[in-house]
């Protein structure tokens, strides 16, 4: 059964698939670069989050080429898990300053073997 | 499917009977609702089927798995012996999240699409952020909680990161259309490697294995005691059999790509869990080692021919599980009367003049940590001796030399505990045991004993 895909409308033509790639690829790596560089528990938050929405871009960009809805569904997913996340992730992050009176990661060395 | 809607309603009931003024109800319900998602877990036995429209696939194995991750729950949960400790000292939430991580693990095991395996990952990664930190003025935990927060929701970043590549390569999510897909070699190949590569990576954080493993002995250390044992034994579990799944069906026409990348992830994981685990003196980062290498072992069964795989995992997970239990139940029982600088004492040599003070435990260590290290008559062996044998039909067979190599280097760190524990020099206060912690202490070393006697009696389910 061979299902013919709709053709994709032009708006959203005009903007080749390659520019959202690298677009979420560069917001991906800024990201992942922030996790490892920065010290501050919340600006590393960020820079997770700011993963995740580069994923929901990508996402969104190969769902509208592809005609396909399942993509858009999952973005729908992700910002409803990045939600819950967020509100455990906040809540150790209160937890730590409750304790230690700051959020920098490099003071939190208890840990080791 | 049934159990994930039992627990997610009586996770909920459980949160509800928090109000009430008398918590001591709380956890003999929990336990009660656990049984009730453990029976109805068998309505689909030999009625293998879809449901949510293709999202979850049902099938015989998938029950084994539940009932491993449900049967796992009630154990590690009974451990929690009445509410005196100070992570309980809220119960019904600790142990509403606790049903509810079951959930995810359960959506991981069974899922067939990539929207549930993320939901089901998110599920229980999340509620074990949360009892990670369940002691909240303790520091150690508080680094924990953050330090594994971090890290999984980076690890969840690059899994996503990878689905969405996956998908750009293949337009679905589905695991059956996807695996069509790749027998016929239509899907694009630079986004498909680039796909594959991230959602390994991102699994392979999930279940801790070199070189991803980095956050897990500080997190072990850190978390309490029956939170850390609740999580080497269900998420591990959870974890590879997800692993296995996505192998098995997505990543099939990609072979020789990740196979390469697998093996080498095999032997870091067996070199750096076992030679790492050698010079810990901390009993919870020796375990955290352990699982390091115990993951490295799981993986070297997937390695190896699919179709036995699942059984071995299942053997392998069950044998694990079972000695795991033992291993901290004896820790949590011990280091309840010792402290030190307000926080339990958890060294390797705390198990010191045990022999003296209580034999049954000292029994009960030393099962548990033979059958960690394989040694034979008990269910540790015979897991490592199907890895093997699964894993000898690859074309990776120097992986099982550097296996066996490992095993043996294993058996020194894991007779540490043993010697301390019969050696006759050290006074340990009196340790007084109630029957729920004997009753458990019972199932999971009758279970590696008889598992180690009577091998095919798992295997033959399938």
């Amino acid at each position: 059964m061979e299902t013919q895909l709709p053709a994709i409308p032009d708006i959203i033509a005009q903007v080749p698939l390659t520019n959202y790639i690298l677009l979420a690829s560069i917001l991906f790596i800024i990201g992942v670069v922030g996790v490892f560089v920065r010290k501050n528990a919340i600006i590393m938050f960020m820079s997770i989050e700011l993963m995740l929405n580069a994923v929901n871009l990508l996402l969104v960009a190969f769902s509208s080429y592809k005609s396909d809805p399942n993509g858009q569904v999952f973005v729908f997913f992700i910002m409803a898990v990045a939600a819950a996340e967020v509100a455990v992730g906040l809540a150790i992050i209160v937890m730590i300053y409750r304790n230690i009176r700051t959020i920098d990661i490099s003071f939190l060395d208890k840990l080791r073997g | 499917m049934y159990p994930i809607i039992s627990l997610s309603i009586t996770g909920l009931l459980t949160l509800f009977l928090g109000f009430a003024d008398n918590k001591k109800l709380v956890f003999p319900l929990s336990i009660l609702f656990l049984l009730l998602a453990l029976g109805l877990s068998f309505v689909d036995w030999n009625a293998p089927g879809y449901y949510f429209n293709g999202m979850l696939a049902v099938n015989n194995e998938s029950i084994a798995f539940w009932a491993i991750v449900i049967v796992t729950a009630i154990l590690v949960l009974s451990l929690s012996e009445g509410f005196d400790r100070i992570e309980f000292s809220q119960p019904a939430e600790y142990l509403a999240i606790a049903q509810f991580s079951l959930v995810g693990a359960i959506m991981m095991v069974s899922y067939n699409n990539l929207i549930m395996l993320f939901l089901g990952i998110e599920i229980l990664s999340v509620a074990m952020y949360v009892l990670t930190g369940a002691d909240k003025r303790n520091l150690r935990g508080n680094e924990a909680a953050i330090k594994y927060f971090l890290m999984g929701a980076f690890a969840t970043g690059i899994l996503l990161f990878g689905i969405a590549m996956f998908y750009g390569a293949t337009g679905s999510f589905n695991l059956d259309s996807v695996s069509d897909l790749m027998q016929e070699g239509s899907a694009d190949a630079l986004f498909l490697w680039i796909g594959c590569t991230f959602m390994l990576i991102g699994m392979l954080f999930k279940v801790s294995a070199a070189p991803f493993h980095l956050w897990t002995p500080d997190v072990y250390e850190g978390a309490p005691t029956i939170f850390t044992a609740f999580m080497s034994t269900i998420v591990k579990t959870a974890g590879f059999v997800a692993l296995f799944k996505i192998l098995s069906s997505a990543f099939n026409g990609l072979g020789e790509v990740w196979a390469i990348m697998f093996a080498v992830v095999v032997l870091l994981s067996l070199v750096i869990g076992n030679l790492g685990a050698l010079s810990q003196s901390s009993f919870k980062r020796l375990m955290a080692y352990s699982s390091i290498s115990h993951a490295g072992f799981m993986l070297l069964a997937l390695l190896g021919d699919h179709n036995n795989a699942l059984s071995t995992i299942l053997f392998y997970s069950l044998a694990y599980t079972l000695a795991t239990i033992s291993a901290f139940g004896v820790l949590l029982v011990v280091s309840k009367e010792r402290t030190e600088n307000g926080r339990a004492y958890e060294k390797i040599d705390l198990f010191r003049g045990l022999i003296k003070e209580n034999g049954f435990l000292t029994a009960v260590l030393t099962i548990s940590m033979l059958s960690l290290s394989g040694i034979p008559l008990t269910a540790g062996f015979w897991g490592k001796f199907f890895v093997f044998s699964n894993a000898s039909g690859s074309d990776f067979f120097w992986l099982i030399i550097v296996a066996v190599l490992m095993s043996a280097v294993a058996i020194y760190y894991y007779f540490k505990p043993i010697k301390e524990a019969f050696d006759r020099s050290g006074e340990l206060s009196t340790i007084k045991i109630n029957s729920i912690f004997k009753i458990i202490f019972g199932i999971t070393t009758l279970g590696t004993i008889v598992l180690g006697i009577f091998p095919d009696l798992i295997r033959s389910i399938f």
